[in-house]
């Protein structure tokens, strides 16, 4: 069976400096993956790389055993993988329902018309609206979502990023800067809608972490130095010594 | 539901304004219209269509371009030609349908330089509009046969082939014909803003990375959308070209671009209709101050700065922030702050005004051998008395104006304050 997402020996380098210095990882269908690794490990970056956002310096990634490393983000998407940002990417002078619906849009085979009127497209609308009570902000529908809370901007952009269908999902940071009970809340909101699909995330919180993913990576410096479920990542010599033996102290 | 009911009659409204208004400077005496004010109300609706079609660019999807005028231009040029060729060869083709063509020659252009342009956003897709609008404006002195060089192209709209069987030798059927048209384009382009193309638009401004990773290509998003602009300012261009019968090179100049961004900025580029009020109150501006005064260019300049720095949002923008003072009911403990601000505001404005007129007297009126009045007041820019007042006015105008502005926004702050807290508690 082929993995959902494959990288091969990607590598990045800005310059002379090497970012991504060789990974190698599948992710099979409907596994729940988390990256960590200690800052400027190239977390970000690789997500970059996956997404479209850079290019890759050498190496391949495959989507469903299908290249995307030459394709432009929004030709990656239309493929099926869509991504959240680290620092909150919304459209923040539209309303809340305008977001989850222009997260829509494209999915739904609207492309560039102007000649169809949002107002008059009865499925698409439910649909929103159906996907905006999934995240529980049906209240704050027709506010600007600029004026929404910093969570619930949070919560907005996962809206976005899977109201597509995509069936490979990338979160970065998806909890960073939440309070315990928003943390909470964003966990239960991503198991939900990672159901059955293919989810990478990067992620800093370990509670989160060890109690969302199938298997964990930890990348350093630029690598993959260890891959496996959680269980043993947290028993892992190395990965202590990189990673969680710093954050304990 | 309430907005839109509203927002319904305000289309009622202005509809019945611009059906009206010809006949109230209608000379019954002489049973003529007046044919300066057709010619400035026409201008003004043909003006509304443009400054949209620019707003549809700048507002909606974020493009600053300062070569708009080449799109309106091409749609005037194709328009002339259009009319001679449907004159000279007999062709059954109605009056009332030529902007179409004018409106496909705008998209046509639309597609040719949107495919340059939109490959970049912000700053450099400015600057390639600037580029190709200098390019198009030299092309228009160089390719006689389709510019006509200096002397631009004439025409004459009377082709004897019409829907409703009008001559379209009287301004008042033309104007009727440039209302109809202005309705339409203006509901369109409204209509448009609620479409996918419409909102990816908007989508694209706020976060052109974003709507990539939800599908969209924001190149695309941005060549679409300048190509539909392009209609819009093609049928502005083929209206100017029926109400005037000549295109020239103006039509596709830089000034004639810088016209569109002043009508929209000073309307406000945040809403849709922002550049309505714009285009009415600038064209107000090109065709009474002009009759007024020679620096009218300058004061049209000045009013731009002031809007830029101290209403950002333009007028709409001015009227929009008043809305949660309005909606707590009030309003009313306004008017005395704005009293106290309209009073030394006036006189700074005097002071300016007195001391542009002077010297603009001293250094063009007074060798053409122009007398300085107001009123029967004769005015004698030698002598020192008018130029102290002019500064006097202008220097404790100011001041002034710098204190009372200060109380103002005491009260303006202590009232947007309440209604936040109001609007909160009511929520």
């Amino acid at each position: 069976m082929t993995a959902a997402l494959s990288l091969a020996d990607v590598r990045k380098q800005f310059g002379e400096t090497k970012i991504i210095r060789g990974v190698s990882l599948d992710i099979a269908k409907g596994e729940r993956h988390a990256i960590i690794g200690p800052n400027g490990a190239g977390k970000t970056t690789l997500f970059n790389l996956i997404s479209g956002r850079f290019p890759i310096t050498s190496g391949s990634i495959s989507l469903n055993g299908e290249r995307i490393d030459t394709l432009a983000p929004h030709e990656i998407n239309r493929r099926g993988l869509s991504r959240s940002f680290q620092i909150t990417s919304i459209f923040p002078n539209m309303t809340v329902f305008e977001n989850i619906r222009c997260g829509l849009l494209w999915s739904r085979g609207y492309r560039y018309t102007s000649f169809r009127l949002l107002g008059r497209q009865k499925a698409l609308n439910a649909e929103s609206e159906a996907l905006l009570e999934r995240l529980n902000l049906q209240s704050r529908r027709d506010l600007i979502a600029g004026l929404l809370s910093y969570a619930e901007q949070r919560a907005l952009e996962i809206g976005i990023t899977i109201a597509g269908g995509a069936e490979v999902i990338l979160l970065d940071e998806p909890t960073a800067g939440m309070s315990n009970t928003e943390t909470e809340y964003a966990v239960n909101l991503i198991r939900t809608v990672s159901e059955g699909k293919t989810l990478l995330m990067v992620e800093h919180d370990m509670s989160v972490v060890f109690g969302l993913a199938d298997r964990v990576s930890v990348v350093v410096y630029g690598e993959v130095i260890a891959s496996d479920v959680p269980a043993a990542i947290r028993s892992n010599m190395a990965v202590q010594e990189a990673y969680l033996g710093a954050e304990a102290q | 539901m309430r907005t839109r009911t509203d927002l319904r009659w305000i289309w009622v409204i202005a509809l019945a304004i611009a059906l009206v208004l010809p006949w109230i400077f209608f000379d019954w005496k002489t049973s003529r219209h007046s044919g300066f004010v057709l010619t400035m109300l026409s201008e003004i609706g043909l003006m509304i269509v443009f400054a949209l079609s620019f707003n549809m660019q700048m507002g909606q999807a974020g493009l600053l371009s300062f070569g708009h005028a080449v799109l309106f231009g091409l749609g005037g040029y194709t328009t002339a030609h259009a009319l001679n060729a449907i004159r000279t060869s007999g062709i059954w083709f109605p009056l009332e349908l030529v902007p179409l063509i004018g409106g496909m020659g705008g998209l046509a252009f639309g597609v040719v330089i949107g495919y340059i342009a939109t490959k970049q956003r912000a700053t450099a897709f400015a600057m390639i509009t600037m580029g190709l609008s200098e390019l198009v404006g030299a092309a228009a002195l160089m390719f006689m046969t389709f510019f006509g060089g200096e002397s631009g192209i004439t025409t004459d709209r009377m082709i004897e082939s019409s829907l409703v069987g009008a001559s379209y030798s009287a301004p008042w059927q033309v104007y009727y014909l440039i209302v109809f048209w202005v309705f339409v384009s203006v509901a369109l382009m409204w209509l448009h803003t609620q479409t996918p193309l419409g909102k990816m638009a908007n989508a694209q401004r706020d976060n052109f990375e974003r709507t990539q990773f939800v599908g969209y290509d924001p190149q695309l998003i941005r060549f679409w959308q300048f190509v539909v602009s392009g209609f819009f300012a093609g049928i502005a261009g083929s209206l100017y070209t029926i109400v005037y019968e000549i295109v020239t090179y103006d039509a596709l100049a830089a000034s004639k671009s810088a016209n569109a961004l002043l009508a929209s900025y000073i309307g406000g580029v945040g809403g849709f209709f922002g550049p309505v009020l714009g285009a009415t109150l600038v064209v107000l501006m090109q065709s009474g101050l002009s009759l007024l005064s020679n620096s009218w260019v300058l004061y049209i300049g000045v009013l731009f700065i002031v809007m830029v720095m101290y209403a950002p949002g333009g007028i709409v923008g001015l009227l929009g922030q008043h809305a949660p003072i309005a909606r707590i009911g009030r309003l009313h403990e306004l008017v005395l702050p704005y009293v106290r601000i309209l009073v030394p505001a006036l006189i700074t404005v005097f002071g300016f005004v007195l001391l542009v007129e002077l010297t603009s007297f001293v250094t063009i009126g007074a060798t053409q051998g122009k007398k300085f009045k107001v009123g029967s007041l004769m005015i004698d820019a030698a002598t020192a008395q008018p130029w102290m007042l002019a500064i006097g006015a202008l220097l404790i105008g100011g001041l002034w104006l710098r204190l009372a502005s200060r109380g103002f926004m005491r009260v303006w702050d202590g009232l947007i304050e309440e209604a936040k807290t109001l609007g909160g508690a009511a929520r």
